[in-house]
């Protein structure tokens, strides 16, 4: 039983920070089309200036410096890479993104040495605390909390600030937002600033449970975060976030089974599933051109 | 079928004399300079990876179909290979943490059998145990393909891509099973198969009399792609890239859009999993950790860099990229000094920084890579024609190539 509840809470807090990298996979899809393959990388970079950070800076000067490098490196990532492809085809830009990717977790190889980096603890979140019986730490309590805050959030920005009517009007039809006067570039912008800041809060809480972090810690996660977005319906984010609760709980309930390896390969059966029979996701508005 | 004339014009002429005079020169190199140096380790791997660029290739740049599965079908044509040929003397040392292979049979040691151990007998059982092993590899390759295909080649661009890559790392989870250790090794390396060394023509005490071991990498990729432009020039092909370029109207002319795509992920397949087992004769060791996703984008971004539907691009782009990941770019590697003055920045790793830096300015600037869509042949053509048609093929190559892609859009 004891077992079972501590699973269960370490798989809510993994979805909780599958959920954050997910969103903004789902944002910026639902507005570019484009699988940002690079957001894991920045997930993972942003658990990289933590720790440089961290080491000359006390902790309530390196979180906020962290988050703000890393909103940066999602800004000038989709500047320098994305914008000037902003016409071509489609293919090209997740190229693109891909080149990105490969180039962040080179240039992590490079800084780090190739070495595994202690991630910093931070001293509040990572106390450990008994729930029913179960020994967890508060950063497990919180993660779920702080997801549903940071969601409440954004759906109040995308649902009632003109910035948020815009993003909606260009997922719903680039050309035709463009000709009402919607300014594209500040709102992809402000798409993938969003996203690299709910990507660092996530690589906060995520890399307090994983104590290294290496260049290729970001991948996985990535691709998982992914998974959740399509699951929940790609464009959607409580469908993201819905999505990433069940893949999180899922893949922690499979690692205390004996068939541990395939707790990555299970996420992507359930990709599998759900793009052939409901390929909308299970939140997914209309019928796309996905099938 | 009409008869039509057969003619080799000069620009394939040329082509094949170049490739013939590539593979000669690798042959004499490779018994004059240093067998050891980088440039052998550059014409094997290249070999290998122009393979499975070009059978990318044919996915991606020919039929249109945007797939990431590439590494998962080079793992299983390596294990593929590599069970299919451990000989069983030493199956036990390889298997030793499962307590023996629960597979003992090798193509090789059946062929000794029947041609003998020693001399002729053990050569000739060599290259027709390497042969069979490998097409085994690509047949299973391909049926895997197969069975992925019924559900996966519904799905459309990106959504196929992220399908097959999750279909890759379910085969990667698979083969690094403890349950079928037995058979696989579980997480551990498979060895001891015939690698290209072993193509080295030694005398009665060992010593190596004539080196081959660069030629059989090329030869066997050589007629691989070989048969990948045979089939891309057929009926075939041409259907193939009709349904690139349109699917409805494919569809319209009575090409049979499921059966098509399913048999252009089969061959690509075969030619991934064939692709796999030189990787692993090259390798010397399979692990199933070496098949990531990041070696799917890196063959990818090749693809790319020679220009997404030209064979011949994707096979000059992995030898560039590889000479340049592999060679000409490690020096960057190491501390250097220009006189006394330490130039910054040169330490372990900085050769991949600078190398991805390469690749993200022909991503973004030349974004129809070395040879666009066009092959070997067509260059040393055009240069005759220049004279006569000045520009004019130059802009509808560049419509049709901006049409196609945006076909992904909508």
């Amino acid at each position: 039983m004891e077992f079972l509840v501590s699973q269960v809470l370490s798989g809510i807090s993994l979805g909780g920070q599958y959920a954050l990298i997910a969103i903004g996979y789902t944002m910026v899809y639902g507005i570019l089309r484009l699988i940002n393959f690079a957001h894991g990388d920045v997930f993972m970079v942003a658990g990289l200036f933590m720790i440089y950070l961290s080491a000359s800076l006390p902790i309530y000067l390196s979180i906020p410096l962290a988050i703000i490098m890393t909103v940066l490196l999602g800004f000038i990532i989709e500047r320098a890479a994305y914008k000037p492809l902003r016409t071509a085809p489609r293919m090209s830009v997740m190229i693109s993104a891909i080149g990105v990717s490969y180039l962040l977790q080179n240039l992590a190889l490079y800084a780090t040495g190739g070495q595994p980096k202690t991630y910093a603890s931070i001293p509040w979140i990572s106390k450990t605390i008994y729930i029913f019986g179960a020994p967890t730490r508060i950063v497990t309590v919180i993660t779920p909390i702080l997801v549903i805050v940071l969601v409440v959030l954004l759906s109040l920005l995308i649902n009632h600030t003109k910035i948020g009517i815009a993003m909606r009007a260009v997922a719903k039809d680039f050309e035709t937002s463009k000709l009402m006067g919607v300014k594209i570039n500040n709102v992809i912008s402000i798409t993938f600033i969003i996203g690299s800041f709910l990507a660092a809060v996530g690589s906060l809480l995520y890399f307090t449970n994983y104590p290294t972090v290496v260049p290729m810690s970001g991948a996985m996660p990535g691709l998982k975060a992914f998974v959740a977005a399509v699951f929940g319906g790609i464009g959607s984010v409580p469908g993201a976030v819905i999505g990433a609760f069940i893949i999180g709980i899922c893949e922690t309930l499979i690692k205390g089974t004996d068939y541990s390896v395939f707790s990555d390969a299970f996420t992507f059966a359930l990709l599998i599933v759900i793009l052939v029979v409901k390929p909308t996701g299970i939140f997914g508005e209309k019928a796309t051109d996905k099938v | 079928m009409p008869k039509t004339k057969k003619k080799i014009d000069k620009g394939t002429l040329i082509t094949l004399c170049i490739i013939l005079g590539v593979m000669i020169l690798t042959v004499i190199l490779e018994n004059t300079i240093n067998a050891n140096s980088l440039l052998f380790t550059v014409i094997r791997k290249g070999a290998v990876y122009s393979l499975v660029a070009v059978s990318m290739n044919l996915l991606n740049g020919f039929t249109g179909l945007f797939s990431l599965g590439q590494a998962g079908f080079m793992l299983l044509g390596a294990y593929t290979y590599a069970i299919l040929t451990i000989p069983g003397g030493i199956r036990d040392t390889v298997y030793y943490l499962f307590q023996g292979s629960s597979f003992n049979f090798s193509f090789i040691d059946a062929f000794k059998s029947i041609f003998g151990e020693e001399g002729a007998g053990a050569t000739i059982s060599l290259i027709l145990g390497v042969i069979l092993a490998i097409i085994c590899a690509g047949i299973v390759a391909a049926i895997c393909a197969y069975l992925i295909g019924l559900p996966v080649l519904r799905l459309k661009s990106d959504y196929l891509a992220i399908a097959t890559l999750g279909f890759a790392e379910i085969l990667r989870a698979i083969f690094q099973w403890d349950k079928l250790g037995k058979v696989t090794n579980g997480a551990n390396a498979l060895r001891g198969y015939p690698t290209f060394a072993d193509f080295n023509i030694k005398d009665d005490i060992g010593r190596i009399v004539f080196r081959l071991s660069s030629f059989v990498p090329l030869l066997i990729a050589g007629i691989c792609i070989f048969v990948i432009v045979l089939l891309i020039n057929s009926s075939y092909g041409r259907a193939f890239k009709a349904i690139r370029d349109d699917e409805i109207a494919a569809e319209a002319m009575g090409i049979n859009l499921a059966k098509h795509k399913s048999l252009s992920f089969c061959i690509s397949s075969f030619f991934a999993g064939v692709g796999g087992a030189l990787f692993a004769m090259f390798a010397s060791t399979v692990q199933a950790k070496t098949f990531t996703s990041a070696m799917t984008y890196e063959i990818l971004l090749i693809v790319v860099i020679g220009g997404i539907g030209s064979v011949s691009g994707s096979c000059i782009a992995s030898f560039l990229y590889i000479a340049c990941s592999e060679w000409w770019l490690r020096f960057l590697d190491n501390t250097q000094y220009i006189g006394n003055y330490q130039i910054p920045l040169f330490r372990n790793g900085f050769r991949m920084v600078v190398f991805s830096i390469i690749i993200m300015i022909v991503v973004l600037f030349f974004r129809k890579g070395i040879m666009g869509d066009r092959e070997l042949p067509d260059i040393f053509r055009k240069k005759k024609k220049t004279v006569k048609t000045p520009d004019v093929q130059e802009e509808p190559e560049v419509n049709k190539m901006h049409r196609r892609l945006k076909d992904y859009d909508e």
